[in-house]
């Protein structure tokens, strides 16, 4: 197990590196510069920024100078935020977004799995016909429907809950962390429900029964491991989407998060603000994806000898 | 009074397809200590009347329209889910097939053990713990109380079955179903597991159900027997009735597909001079890694240890062995399914080892394999015509004018009528599937056949047409063939020449009758005395 992470972290170190370079030569291929504003600055000027932001160096070498900066944790200054680094930027914004994540991802956890196994316990019945019909409604509504349809409903009709916000006044972290995680949850209860089918007509399901057991016994200590299964393989790149993917919600909701730095990033040409949000979220996805997986073979002992090493 | 007594039992499957008859108007009973076998062939309701007994029929589409159950002054079929739940692994336990999947892979077999104890008689951990040890000590395995942590799938077989059997008896049951619980195992290891069944039944007073397909097994174990077909309990009566003097058709018929003789025609003998096949210092490994991060163990698993064997023009040479002892590994590795280590393959003035990617890809007209599950073989979606034009258009054997003729002579040879072309393998039955397959694998005209097992996913009575048809081909194609088979009764019924192999050596080999008659080493001995027979009415 513990050689199977180490191997799995140390893979990661590549596909980081990968996703640097890449990242790193798409930015500055793309037309136009950090400094490209409405108000045009004199030459001196420009030329004095190049060289400030080591712009003006050979594009070989403005790449070795940033993996070496990065190498020591530093994600240099943004262009558009003068005096501030984009280390401090990432921070200041990822605490709301990882908190909106988390909270959508329970939400999507919870109510996925809880529909899933209800429906797959009576398969073609009414208590599997109608949450999945929900289900399928929530897949095909984008968050920026979702939102505002639920904004709509119990923000300004029912009043029952604030339109927006993030930590100001009661209340107003469940919306967008409903908003975010419903498709998820919709997912997760697709998954669970044919995992839940999958397992329940395995032998050894039989084999609990003819031992007598109650039902939420056969269910909660002898399926749900099973059933589980494929629903932890899809949180991982799941919870790497959530994280990624509020800029959506971040916007519709007014949350201070780092999907809005990120996407301004883009359109500010702000090179360094671009690679050191991106390369966050590439690591952030590795690391619920390594995590996935030691999960699943957390519950699967059979997996976990054959990471072990015994295959052939 | 009997222990449990069933009338008029009848359950259907209701489904789109329509409804069929699982289990009609069955009547039974067994008494305190008696070994009632149920036998029959798949569908025959065997399984379906026992589980109607305890609830366990999926409902739907399951239904149990009628009957009666009085097990203990009970009505089973009418108590309720509630308190049946408190007879199910309490009073009556079950036991099954295949104890890899009948084990939940995700527990410790410890927590499988107790929990249905502590369930049903509300006693603590350590006290369930320690019957759970008892029962393991039991059953027969050894250091139980280490092996009380383990995962199933860090068991072998047998041993599995054994859990199975230990975590069926710890509620101390009266009555005990077993379904099929030795069909999964090697020969030696289901003798051990029905001397184990017979002595709990003895010491414990057991009443014991045993459901099987397989008549020597529930001749040699029942005290009474039940014959099923298609729902319905064709005959019943003591086993030494039944089994010399049965009166039903079909009891007869059962008793006469069982291979219980050598082959009825005649031996072909080799000569040195058409050896077709030359195997010589075959070897082949697998890579098996244990151990943890900083210690590890490389190790080569030998699957095909230095065999060397020739295979003569005409004849069937059987190849038998238990599981994991590589009879199937050296037929894949013969014609390059798998890549031997080292060692020589002739095949003719060929030498199979040497060739090229696309030489292989040549080679390989004369070379088919048969496998034990047609149905997995076969594509799904494709017809049997398909299936079997397939091979010859891309080996370009023929034009389109004579494929259809040619597919029709196919058809004739392995007796499928010619009408079922355009059917797709779903359609068929197992016996007709491994008829299609046994087609496919002629088509190409092949020198060598590799058949995998070929008869052992068929009932007996389907076995019989299947080792039929292949004997009679065989005879009518002058085939050769490696016959690959862990059934030593089928193995002497259509081989002419025998080879046994354990881990991965051949330990013995030669003709047929002499080899099952006076066999010289200890392995075949043990083999063969594991095989149950049925016993003969004189003796």
């Amino acid at each position: 197990m513990l050689r199977y992470t180490l191997i799995r972290l140390l893979a990661a170190i590549p596909v980081l590196f990968f996703v640097v370079l890449i990242t790193f030569t798409l930015v500055h291929t793309a037309p136009g510069g950090p400094f490209d504003d409405e108000r045009k600055a004199s030459p001196e000027v420009l030329e004095g920024l190049n060289r400030h932001y080591n712009l003006d160096a050979p594009i070989q070498k403005q790449f070795v100078d940033y993996v070496a900066n990065l190498i020591q944790g530093d994600f240099g200054p943004s262009f558009k935020y003068p005096n501030r680094s984009v280390s401090e930027l990432i921070s200041t914004g990822m605490s709301t977004t990882l908190e909106l994540g988390i909270y959508a991802l329970l939400f999507a956890m919870c109510l996925g799995a809880l529909t899933g196994i209800a429906a797959g316990l009576k398969p073609n019945s009414l208590q599997d016909y109608m949450p999945m019909s929900i289900a399928m409604i929530g897949i095909c509504l984008p968050s920026f429907v979702m939102g505002p349809l639920l904004v709509l409903l119990f923000g300004i009709y029912l009043e029952w809950l604030p339109v927006a916000g993030w930590g100001l006044s009661p209340g107003d972290k469940l919306l967008p962390s409903i908003t975010l995680g419903a498709a998820y949850a919709a997912y997760i209860a697709r998954l669970t429900r044919n995992g839940m089918l999958d397992v329940m007509s395995q032998d050894y399901i039989r084999t609990a029964k003819a031992k007598g057991l109650p039902q939420y016994r056969v269910v909660i200590f002898h399926a749900l491991r099973g059933a589980l299964a494929p629903v932890i393989s899809f949180a991982g790149p799941a919870a790497a989407g959530l994280l990624s993917g509020s800029f959506v919600v971040e916007t519709i909701y007014q949350i201070p998060g780092l999907g809005r730095f990120y996407l301004q990033a883009a359109f500010n040409r702000d090179y360094t603000m671009i690679l050191g949000t991106t390369i966050f979220f590439a690591v952030l996805i590795i690391f619920f994806n390594i995590l996935a997986d030691i999960l699943l073979a957390w519950v699967n002992p059979k997996l976990r000898q054959s990471l072990r090493g015994n295959s052939r | 009074m009997p222990l449990l007594s069933v009338s008029n039992l009848t359950t259907r499957f209701y489904t789109r397809e329509g409804v069929t008859n699982a289990v009609e108007n069955v009547n039974f009973s067994i008494d305190e200590g008696e070994l009632l076998g149920i036998v029959g062939e798949s569908g025959s309701g065997k399984s379906v009347a026992c589980y109607s007994l305890l609830g366990l029929v999926p409902c739907p589409p399951g239904k149990i329209e009628s009957g009666e159950a009085l097990f203990d002054g009970k009505d089973l079929l009418k108590i309720g889910e509630r308190a049946l739940r408190d007879i199910r692994g309490n009073s009556i336990s079950m036991i099954f097939q295949d104890p890899m999947t009948s084990l939940n892979p995700y527990m410790r077999i410890g927590d499988q053990l107790t929990e249905a104890y502590r369930q049903h008689k509300k006693s603590s951990k350590t006290e369930a713990l320690s019957r759970a040890i008892a029962s393991l000590e039991e059953v027969g395995i050894r250091d139980a109380e280490k092996r009380i942590n383990a995962y199933p799938h860090e068991f072998s077989g047998g041993m599995r079955q054994r859990v199975m059997i230990a975590m069926a008896l710890i509620s101390e049951p009266r009555l005990l179903i077993a379904d099929e619980p030795t069909t999964a195992l090697d020969v030696t290891v289901q003798a051990q597991i029905l001397e184990l069944l017979k002595n709990l039944q003895e010491k414990r007073k057991l009443s014991i159900i045993f459901i099987s397909h397989d008549l020597a097994v529930v001749s040699n174990i029942a005290n009474r027997v039940l014959v099923m077909k298609q729902g319905e309990v064709v005959e019943q009566g003591e086993v030494a009735q039944i089994f010399n003097a049965p009166t039903h058709e079909y009891t007869k018929k059962l008793i006469s597909a069982i291979p219980a003789s050598g082959k009825p025609a005649e031996h072909k003998f080799a000569s040195s001079s058409d050896k077709l096949l030359s195997v010589e210092n075959l070897y082949t490994r697998f890579n098996l890694q244990s151990g943890s991060f900083f210690n590890r163990k490389n190790e080569k698993l030998t699957a095909v240890n230095n065999v060397s064997l020739d295979i003569y023009k005409g004849e069937i040479l059987g190849l038998v062995g238990e599981s994991g002892s590589g009879k199937s590994t050296l037929g894949r590795s013969i014609i390059r399914l798998i890549e031997a280590d080292s060692g020589s393959v002739r095949l003719g003035d060929q030498n199979i080892r040497s060739l090229s990617p696309s030489d292989l890809r040549k080679a390989r007209l004369q070379f088919q394999m048969i496998f034990q599950d047609p149905f997995a073989s076969l594509n799904p979606r494709m017809t049997v015509f398909d299936a079997l034009a397939e091979p010859l258009i891309t080996h370009k054997l023929i034009d389109e004018k004579n494929l259809i003729q040619t597919i029709n002579e196919l058809l004739d040879d392995v007796g499928l009528e010619r009408k079922y072309v355009r059917k797709y393998p779903h359609e068929f039955s197992g016996g007709q599937r491994q008829r299609i397959a046994i087609a496919r694998a002629l088509a190409l005209r092949p020198k060598l056949i590799i058949a995998d097992e070929p008869v052992s996913a068929l009932d007996v009575t389907i076995q019989a047409q299947i080792l039929e048809l292949m004997l009679s081909l065989s005879k009518k194609h002058n085939l050769t063939m490696l016959f690959i088979s862990h059934d030593l009764a089928v193995v002497r019924y259509i081989c002419d020449r025998v080879m046994v192999m354990q881990s991965g050596c051949i330990v013995e080999q030669g003709e047929t009758e002499t080899l099952f008659n006076s066999p010289q080493e200890a392995y075949t001995q043990s083999l063969l005395a594991a095989i149950p027979q049925i016993p003969s009415a004189t003796g």
